[in-house]
């Protein structure tokens, strides 16, 4: 699925390093590592403990440079190695939305206000960003939970306004990392699906981070990581890179 | 949607708590700053209340309130003929500490200048001025003294006709008003048996005088009492307070005054200056810097309370900055609550002073300025104290998300 220039993928990531320390103490977390993901496409990220999929995505959400290569996001260059070429909070504002192992729901907002937040966080009036967040979460299946704080919520309940704060914005991209480990396998293969569900109908490319293989028949495509460096694609597979 | 408000609202009871101790500290810094405006309106409503334009008092001293003072009680004669004088009356001053109801009874009696000056110009809150010379006092109601109490002091038998309200020395001692003669006798009461004794040396002494040998109605007269002896002075009084007349020269009159060599002369506001700057600078100081002390142990709990305050949310500031949200908004969180619990904790200084102070056994006086300034120093710590914390918030990073 190549991208065409009035539609550029949802990201793209070229040649990605990280690296900690230096001289003896250094240490490769992430090896020349490019992926893409198109709009609307669902992509699952895979591999043991340690392998840099945290890394990769911390550094796909801005949050953490790579040491060297390119990220261009929704056609827009935002770091080149560990310069930023955009204001990187201000970037991820507008195009990013993020989903986590733990909801990281703030405990003194309600489920609306979590959502609301967010839009808020986006310049959209108040009034405009609860009628929005309402809907996100009548869309999600959590809006009679709205009133209420996260204490208040179930895991699931949780993390479907978490998926609701990050989509609230219209991000060109999601990333979630390990977004069901909290969670049963009925629950965890909701949320997934919920991905894929964003994903198809809103048009937005989502990364998921994940060990849990008994959902994967829900993404569009899976990708394995290991020792730092992506593992080529299993056999009947094409892959962007 | 105003996060400060939210999170208060979800932790209201910490907060509470919190803005009470606050709260309490600053009423201490409030009460500190009323026990020195109290000290300084309690040394300055005699002076006041009189109302006296100099104060004539012994050569060489400050005055009555400064240091005894001793002139003789005729002078204010000589200083009322005095031209541009329109009035001179002895003032008369000092503490005794007798027993009531079998409680002590620590007093400052001031003498009023029977019968020019009967104390109309006191405060009086219950009762009437003094109506005869003697054996009438009116009393401040912090001595506890009801109307009509009796109250033996000397050889007498004194009757609390009047009740005045906030009128103490820079002591804190309530003001007792009796009449300058009662007053003197207070003071110089001796026992019979002392007077006994000085009768017989005066005998004595006039005995081994030729006066004495050629005049034995002298010596007679010697042995009785001393009003019956000219030559004795009457008792001494403190100070001689001086009325001018309407367009008179004040100037003039304190040359006149100054020139004696037996007085030194002070204007009401040289006795003010004093007061303020002489009994009660060394207090004043010293609150001035428990004051300082209390500020700053103010501020650093604060801040304290401001920064535990932030790390219990580092989380959630770490996820806001995650989404993108402005600097301007974290540092909003936590300065707005930080000026809620300085408005707050000043709002209950204010309200439980209100109830407390007026209990203090001293007088604890609140002015519109001290509560002004308490207000800025308020605002100026709780923006002060909360830079720890937005400090803190600053460093945060977004990917302790993860952690």
């Amino acid at each position: 699925m190549p991208g065409h220039p009035d539609n550029p993928p949802a990201i793209e990531a070229v040649e990605l390093t990280k690296v900690y320390g230096q001289g003896n103490t250094e240490v490769r977390a992430m090896q020349d590592v490019s992926l893409r993901v198109e709009r609307g496409e669902v992509l699952a990220l895979l591999g043991p403990s340690g392998a840099g999929k945290s890394t990769l995505l911390t550094a796909l959400g801005l949050i953490n440079p790579p040491t060297r290569g390119r990220i261009v996001i929704g056609g827009v260059p935002v770091l080149d190695g560990e310069q930023a070429l955009v204001d990187l909070r201000g970037f991820r504002r507008r195009h990013l939305g993020f989903v986590f192992q733990k909801a990281n729901l703030i405990p003194f907002l309600t489920a609306l206000q979590n959502v609301q937040i967010a839009l808020e966080i986006n310049d959209h009036p108040p009034r405009q960003a609860r009628h929005r967040a309402l809907e996100l979460l009548g869309y999600l299946g959590v809006a009679e939970r709205s009133g209420n704080l996260p204490e208040a919520l179930s895991g699931g309940q949780q993390q479907r306004v978490a998926v609701a704060r990050a989509l609230a914005n219209h991000p060109d991209l999601i990333l979630a990392d390990e977004p069901t480990a909290a969670l049963d396998s009925h629950r965890g293969r909701q949320v997934m699906e919920l991905f894929a569900r964003v994903a198809h109908e809103r048009g937005a490319g989502v990364i998921v981070v994940t060990h849990d293989h008994r959902a994967l028949d829900v993404f569009d495509r899976t990708l394995e990581m290991e020792d730092g460096k992506l593992l080529p694609p299993a056999p009947g597979v094409s892959p962007h890179y | 949607m105003n996060l400060a408000a939210q999170d208060i609202r979800h932790n209201l009871g910490r907060f509470a708590l919190t803005a009470v101790g606050i709260g309490l500290l600053l009423m201490i810094v409030l009460g500190m700053s009323g026990i020195y405006r109290g000290m300084i309106d309690d040394a300055l409503v005699v002076v006041d209340r009189i109302g006296a334009d100099f104060w004539v008092v012994q050569r060489g001293t400050r005055g009555p309130f400064a240091e005894i003072s001793r002139l003789p009680a005729n002078l204010e004669h000589r200083i009322a003929a005095v031209p541009g004088v329109a009035r001179a009356r002895n003032f008369v001053s000092h503490s005794v500490q007798r027993e009531a109801q079998g409680r002590p009874l620590r007093m400052t009696v001031h003498g009023l200048a029977w019968p020019g000056d009967k104390g109309e110009w006191v405060n009086l809150v219950a009762g009437r001025p003094l109506a005869q010379a003697h054996y009438e006092f009116i009393a401040d109601a912090s001595l506890g003294l009801p109307l009509g109490e009796r109250v033996p002091l000397g050889k007498d038998v004194f009757t609390v006709v009047g009740i005045t309200r906030g009128m103490v020395s820079s002591g804190g001692d309530g003001l007792a008003f009796f009449t300058v003669a009662d007053a003197q006798a207070i003071q110089f009461d001796e026992s019979g048996e002392a007077v006994r004794l000085e009768r017989a040396a005066r005998l004595e002494r006039g005995g081994d005088q030729d006066v004495g040998r050629t005049s034995p109605f002298l010596l007679q007269r010697g042995s009785g009492p001393a009003s019956g002896i000219p030559a004795l002075a009457r008792p001494m009084v403190s100070a001689i307070t001086v009325k001018l007349a309407e367009g008179a020269d004040p100037g003039r009159v304190a040359a006149t005054l100054a020139g004696w060599p037996d007085v030194s002369v002070h204007a009401r506001a040289d006795q003010e200056e004093l007061l303020v700057r002489g009994m009660i600078d060394k207090a004043r100081r010293q609150i001035g810097l428990f004051r300082v002390l209390l500020v700053i142990i103010s501020t650093i709990i604060m801040a304290l309370i401001l920064y535990t305050l932030t790390l219990d949310k580092i989380h959630d500031i770490a996820m806001l900055k995650l989404m993108g949200a402005r600097n301007g908004m974290i540092i909003g969180l936590i300065l707005q609550q930080a000026l809620l619990l300085g408005m707050l904790g000043f709002g209950i200084a204010w309200l439980l002073g209100g109830w407390v102070f007026p209990r203090f056994p001293r007088r604890v006086l609140i002015t519109p300025a001290d509560l002004w300034g308490l207000g800025l120093v308020v605002v100026f710590i709780s923006v002060f104290s909360s830079l720890l914390g937005i400090w803190k918030a600053m460093r945060v990073e977004p990917n302790k998300v993860l952690s």
